[in-house]
Formats: structure tokens, sequence, C-alpha cells
């Protein structure tokens, strides 16, 4: 049986552009992270006395856990369905550089669940009392931040996508190597709504990126590639 | 020559012979050390001028710290020689580092928190070097959580074993946070280039510990060892005639070896 | 010896530190031993299953 051989840039936008059909088909799936991360924000002037001194002080830890909830919320989507009927293997075994491919399907995952959720940011900057000339930091550290969660999430989802109820163990397994992005974003923020130069918590996401962006690939094909046999 | 060595050293059998010969070895050796390593400490090391008695909870927190990063460093190389050479010893090492370095990075946890509150004047902080040991403890903790969740012996090493080489990027950033950061925590006085900062009669019963808890490791690592190997082995021949012998019980450590008898 | 329990006011954070100490190191050491002893009792468990009509020259008991 022969194949026809297609480039590798081809088959990663098929790729991408299939995933991208398959999610907006079923929209619900990838409103769920989005609508998680607004409510948790908004419990937080709920539940404190919507005093906005304090809520600006709580908002960078409020904006920051409601993205690394929503994150882990939104991995289970990642690797599930493929994997279950499937296609994971047949991208194993196309020919097609695996790494590449997984990289492909977490860029995917982060427009849908990652992006929305910076869009959406400066609106729960507001209602947590976040001045308008902090929003440019925000969405600059919620950029990065989101692209790393979904790059260090995806190893974990690999690692344990063929287990039953492993939501609590993807979060333990994230959750050491997600803590420093967590904090150099929660800085940033802060920064951000104080008015001052963040230039320097902002250099270190943009490190945290690139590393994961190089390192992540290979994991998750390793990951991945144990989790179908 | 060294592949040969390197080879037979995998091969089940000899590994399971080699850790019943060594284990004593290691156990009486970690006993004597750390014997004088708590004289040393205890009474014979003059107080501290700035800290006085109190001082001296480095003699347990130092050693349990040490433990938790070099046990990490075993586990993940050990990892990654079983992934890259299909060892199956190397997978049994793996598994046995993670409950030893679990425990002892509590014990590191707990123990500074007991001399942090009397010197810093606070339990914790959460500054770079704490947490990263926090987070070192969850490291140890999902390993373990992710090879009990996984049924298959074989996947379940080569699943933990990727996670154990992917964290190892916090052992460098736990050693160096309080060098990049200003931390709470002091900076390091023996674990560095150059001449260490602290008198001879308080850092030799320190030199002494660490070298018994590292014999110590060894001796529970080897222990642990022999039973994730046999675990691993389907091959029933070498086991039964490993398992009849009746000298070199010793599971490794000099406490009460009397105990065990040979199946 | 009161001095040295003491430990010049501070015994109530260094003997808990070393008790804590004392207590894991223990504890490890049971926690190796019995993991070895279950994996041998299994091991030859599985033997005995694998041949139940041999001579049982091996059997040493469990």
């Amino acid at each position: 049986m022969s194949t026809v051989q297609i480039g590798f840039a081809r088959a990663a936008a098929r790729l991408m552009a299939r995933d991208l059909r398959i999610a907006l088909r079923r929209s619900g799936d990838s409103l769920l992270p989005l609508g998680f991360f607004l409510v948790v924000t908004t419990l937080f002037p709920l539940a404190l006395d919507p005093e906005l001194s304090l809520l600006r002080d709580i908002a960078p830890a409020a904006l920051w856990v409601g993205a690394l909830l929503s994150s882990l919320l939104a991995l289970d989507l990642l690797f599930r369905d493929d994997g279950q009927d499937g296609t994971l293997e047949q991208l194993a075994l196309c020919g097609q550089p695996f790494a590449g491919l997984l990289l492909a399907k977490t860029a995917v995952h982060w427009l849908l669940t990652g992006l929305p959720l910076v869009l959406v940011a400066p609106l729960a900057g507001i209602a947590l009392g976040a001045p308008y000339g902090a929003m440019p930091g925000i969405l600059a550290a919620l950029l990065l931040g989101t692209v790393a969660l979904s790059l260090i999430g995806a190893v974990g989802a690999g690692l344990t996508m063929s287990l039953k109820h492993n939501g609590s163990l993807l979060a333990l397994l994230v959750l050491p190597l997600a803590v420093p992005v967590l904090i150099f974003g929660a800085r940033a923020t802060a920064l951000a709504i104080a008015g001052e130069d963040l230039s320097a918590p902002l250099y270190l996401l943009g490190a945290i990126v690139v590393l994961a962006a190089t390192l992540v690939p290979w994991a998750l094909a390793a990951a991945v590639r144990i989790g179908l046999e | 020559m060294a592949w040969v060595w390197f080879h037979r050293f995998g091969s089940p059998p000899h590994f399971y012979r080699l850790a019943t010969r060594l284990g004593p070895w290691f156990g009486w050796s970690a006993l004597l050390l750390c014997l004088a390593g708590l004289i040393g400490g205890l009474v014979l090391a003059p107080a501290d001028y700035q800290q006085g008695d109190g001082f001296r909870i480095i003699y347990v927190h130092a050693p349990s710290a040490w433990l938790s990063l070099m046990v990490y460093v075993v586990m993940a190389s050990s990892a990654a020689v079983g992934l890259i050479w299909r060892m199956n010893v190397a997978h049994a090492v793996a598994a046995s580092c993670a409950p030893i370095g679990a425990s002892f990075t509590a014990v590191a946890l707990l123990t500074g928190m007991l001399w942090g509150r009397p010197m810093w004047g606070t339990y914790w902080e959460w500054d770079p070097r704490l947490t990263s040991e926090l987070l070192l403890l969850f490291l140890y903790l999902g390993y373990m959580g992710l090879r009990n969740s996984i049924d298959d012996l074989g996947r379940a090493d080569r699943a933990s074993g990727l996670l154990a080489i992917v964290g190892v990027v916090n052992v460098p950033i736990i050693h160096y946070s309080v060098i990049w950061w200003n931390s709470l925590h002091q900076a390091p006085s023996v674990m560095k280039f150059g001449r260490p900062t602290m008198p001879a009669s308080m850092l030799l019963p320190l030199l002494a510990m660490l070298a018994g808890f590292t014999c110590y490791f060894v001796a529970l690592l080897l222990t642990r060892a022999r039973a994730e190997v046999l675990r691993r082995e389907r091959s029933a021949h070498w086991i039964a005639a490993a398992l009849a012998a009746p000298a070199g019980s010793g599971t490794g450590t000099g406490a009460g070896s009397a105990g065990e008898v040979p199946a | 010896m009161m001095k040295f329990l003491a430990m010049g006011g501070y015994a109530l954070y260094v003997w808990p530190s070393y008790a804590l100490t004392v207590l894991a190191v223990i504890l490890n050491i049971l926690w190796a031993r019995s993991a070895l002893r279950t994996a041998r009792q299994e091991a030859l468990r599985r033997l005995a299953a694998a041949r139940p009509a041999s001579t049982m020259s091996y059997e040493v008991g469990t």
C-alpha cells in the first residue's frame, strides 16, 4: 500500500484544521473552561466585601488561580477523544514527526482554551478593580502564562491519558511544574496593577515558554507513546 | 570493558546477589558514621555564637535535605537508564527511591520548620528554597501516585520514569534558589565551590552525618530494589536458588538484622 | 546532663527534630524490610504455582 507523502507543514495544518472543526462543532466543550474562569474570578468579589482596594490586591492571585484551574479542567479535552477512538495511534504511525503533530494539537488546544481566557481577562480584571492602565501588562502576562500552562499541562495529560478518574492525579503532576508560571505571572500582574515596570517577570515567563516549547514536544511524544501501548 | 560490567549489573540475578551481599556493609557503615556524627554534633561541637545550641538541628536537617535531592537525582538517572536501555533493574532502582526520597523531603521540611521558628521567627515563608522543596515533595508524591494508578508494571515504570526525568529540573532550582534570589534560607556553606565556611569542629560531624545518611540510603535502596526486582522477574530459575540460600539474608541495615530469617 | 537536655533553651525545637528524624529512619527500615518480605513470599508463591507437580525440592516454607 503506497501513500502519498506530504510535507510536515501541510500535515500539521490539516491536523489543526480538523481539530478546530471538531471543536467548533462541539463548542460546549471548549467554552466550559472559559465559563469556569469567569465564575472563579467573579466569586472573589462576591465572597469578599467588594472594597475595591482590597480586590485590587488579590486580583493577580484570583486571575492566575482561575487561569491555572481552568487550564487543568481543559486538559481533559486534549487527548481523551482522540486517544479513545484510535486517532492518536494513527498519528503515531503515519510517518510524520509525532512530536510535531502533538505540538500542533497542543497549539489548537491553546487557541480554544487559553486564548479566550486572555481575551476575557481584561473584563475579569476590571471586575476585580484593576486600573485600565494595567490591561496591556495583564494581557501580556496571561498570554505567555496560558501558553506555558498548555504546554506543561499537555505532558501531564499525556502521562495520565489512559487512566480513568485522572483529574486529581493530573493536578498533582502538573502543579509542581506549573507553580513557577503562577509565581511569575502573578508577580507580573501585580506590578502591572501597581503601574510599575513588569519586564523582569515577563522575561522570565518568556524564558519558561521558550524552554517549554523546546522540551515539551519530545516529552509529550514519549508520554503519549507510553500511554498508547 | 565498562559495558560488560554495566550489563552484568543490569542482570537481575547478579544484581540481587550483589545487593544481598553489599547491604549489610552499607548498613553498618551508616550506623557507625551516624553515631560518630551525633556524638560530634550533639556533645563535642561548641555552641554557635549566634544560634546557641539551636544550630544542632543542622545535624538532622541538612542530611535529610541532602537525601531529598540526591535520591531524586538517583531516581531520575535510573529512570533514564531504564528507559534508554530498557533495563528492568534500573526501573526497580527508580521505584525503590521514591518512598525514601519522599519521607526525607518531609523530614527536611518539618525539621526546617522547627529550626526556622526560633531563628527566623516563623515556621514557614513562601520563599524560593522552601517553596521548591515543597514542590519536590509533590513531585515524589505524584511519581508514586502515577505508579500506583497504572496496573501494568512495565507501563507504570515507563510513565513514572518520564515524570521523574521531567521533574529533575526542580533539583538545581532548589539548590541554587538561595543564590539566585534573596531568600530567608541561608546560602550554602558546605556544598559549594571553594572551601567550606564552617569551623572543623562543627563541620566534621556534619560530614559524618551526610556520609552516614548516604550509606543508610544505599542500604535501604538495595533492600527495596531486591523486592522490586523480584516483582519484575518472570523466569523462575534464579529466584528459587536465590531465595533458598541461607546466607546473606541481611536486609542491609545494622539495626536489628537478627529479625530477618530466610524464607 | 540537664544542660545537655536543655540545649541552651532550644530543647523544644531540637529534640522533636531529632525524634522526627529517628522515627523516619526506623519507619523506612521497617517499610523496606516488609516490602522485601512480601516480594519474597509472592515470588515463592508464583514459583509454587508454576510447578505444582514437581518434587518441591525448593520447598522452603513461607
